[in-house]
């Protein structure tokens, strides 16, 4: 059977690995080819690269860190970060990345997913959320966590996955950089609302929290971390030992 | 010298980058007389098998592949390449592949269970049910990374591993020097360059 993926993301800006505690605070890591590198060869499933440069010329090294990682690096690379337009999925694409993930951008521009849908196919085009309870309701924030854009979290997902996205990123806002563990009622929502892979984020603080993740939602498909990979808290490949010893199935 | 078949079709950064990692010097190329004097001939594909189908055939490089495969030269299909080495796919319609393996290409949808998400996507073990080359570098359960929602079906006579998917999916075929991959070797870590580096030296 397919296995559970275990997937770090690494947060670039200016060439840097970077990671923050709830969005501020960020703290250089290391050098993001090297880290890549290094997750594949412990048996990291895959690879998020998620580029947080504003700049022109940030955007322009991040694509060149990206064509240098995909060299070396033979596991799928998943980028987002800035994508608003065909024209950045091309550029992305073409730079070794297998899949393409919108958030603002699709925000913006819900016509995006249906779009690159259509030229790259469905298995290319994730979608992903950063999601925050507001009196009670799960709402989209958009632009990195700064604005909440007042729409419902869990039609918006399934409106993109109507339009064509084949994967969802649910990141809970609430449960981020906290460390004590995933957000099981939200993931529970949004694996109940649709049918394609849905990618577990945000609050993984050990290895207890993903055995807890997949054992309480057989529908999720991956748990993505960062800062807890980065800073060496969970070694991947002692937590791929840990699910198999609890009965997930796990690449090792 | 080995090329890959450029027409336009997908994304072959990684594919390029890939068997340049085991050592093999690599061409991608749409240009007829290049893949004549290679050695081998890797034909790539992503996206939906009538646009790549008609996009072979319009690039005419079709009948070139036929003729090199016809003179005994190694050609390895991936992913949607494998599919096309087949005869026919009934992915939205009925089309016709390049005809050098039996067997059809169906949708995976109400063969599969349910319950199992569709696309195909993500690593899944090899279950090996001939011995073949291409994999002597591999063990029974080593993973690979998969994405598909169609499958090579009706080819027991090429069939060499399968992914076991609720129930068995075509993983791999070999038939004298045709050979195909299901899943992306590209992108299957380090057993995905030893399937690469064998293929390199058959």
């Amino acid at each position: 059977m397919i296995t559970k993926r275990i997937i770090p993301c690494l947060d670039v800006k200016d060439g840097k690995v970077v990671k923050g505690v709830n969005f501020e605070g960020l703290k250089e890591v290391a050098s993001p080819i090297k880290l890549a590198e290094f997750y594949s060869s412990c048996g990291a499933d895959e690879l998020v690269f998620y580029d947080i440069t504003a700049s022109a010329e940030g955007r322009a090294l991040f694509t060149d860190i990206l064509r240098e990682t995909a060299k070396t690096v033979f596991i799928p690379l998943t980028v987002g970060g800035g994508i608003r337009s065909l024209d950045d999925f091309e550029r992305v694409l073409g730079c070794g990345a297998d899949k393409v993930s919108v958030n603002s951008g699709a925000i913006a521009n819900p016509e995006l997913v249906g779009m690159a849908a259509k030229k790259y196919g469905d298995q290319c085009v994730v979608i992903s959320a950063d999601i925050k309870r507001v009196n009670g309701e799960y709402h989209v924030f958009a632009k990195g966590g700064r604005e909440d854009t007042g729409m419902l979290a869990v039609p918006w997902i399934k409106r993109c996955v109507d339009e064509g996205a084949g994967e969802v990123v649910v990141n809970s806002m609430d449960t981020d950089g906290v460390k004590q563990g995933f957000d099981i009622p939200l993931l529970k929502a949004v694996c109940k609302a649709v049918k394609v892979p849905v990618i577990a984020s945000g609050g993984a603080g050990s290895q207890a929290d993903f055995v807890k993740l997949f054992q309480e939602i057989p529908d999720i498909d991956a748990g993505l971390a960062a800062s807890v990979f980065h800073f060496g808290e969970i070694s991947i490949a002692e937590l791929k030992q840990t699910l198999r010893e609890n009965g997930i199935v796990a690449r090792i | 010298m080995i090329a890959i078949v450029d027409y336009g079709v997908g994304n072959l950064f990684s594919l390029h980058s890939s068997l340049k990692a085991v050592g093999a010097e690599t061409v991608v190329t749409s240009d007829k007389a290049v893949i004549e004097n290679a050695e081998k001939i890797i034909l790539p594909g992503v996206g939906a098998f009538a646009d790549a189908a008609e996009k072979l055939k319009n690039s005419g490089l079709d009948e070139v592949v036929k003729a090199e495969v016809k003179k005994g030269k190694p050609l390895m299909g991936i992913c949607l390449g494998m599919q096309m080495l087949f005869e026919r796919s009934f992915e939205y319609g009925e089309h016709q592949g390049l005809g050098l393996l039996k067997g059809d290409v169906v949708p995976m949808k109400g063969y599969i269970d349910e319950s199992l998400k569709i696309p195909h996507i993500g690593w899944n073990a090899l279950h090996f049910v001939k011995e073949n080359p291409l994999f002597r570098y591999c063990k029974e359960g080593d993973f690979v990374y998969f994405v598909h929602s169609y499958f090579a079906d009706r080819c027991e006579d090429s069939v060499v591993a399968t992914a076991d998917y609720g129930k068995p999916l075509t993983a791999a075929v070999a038939k004298g020097n045709v050979y195909g991959c299901q899943f992306h070797p590209e992108k299957s870590g380090e057993v995905g360059l030893k399937i690469l580096k064998a293929f390199c030296e058959i």
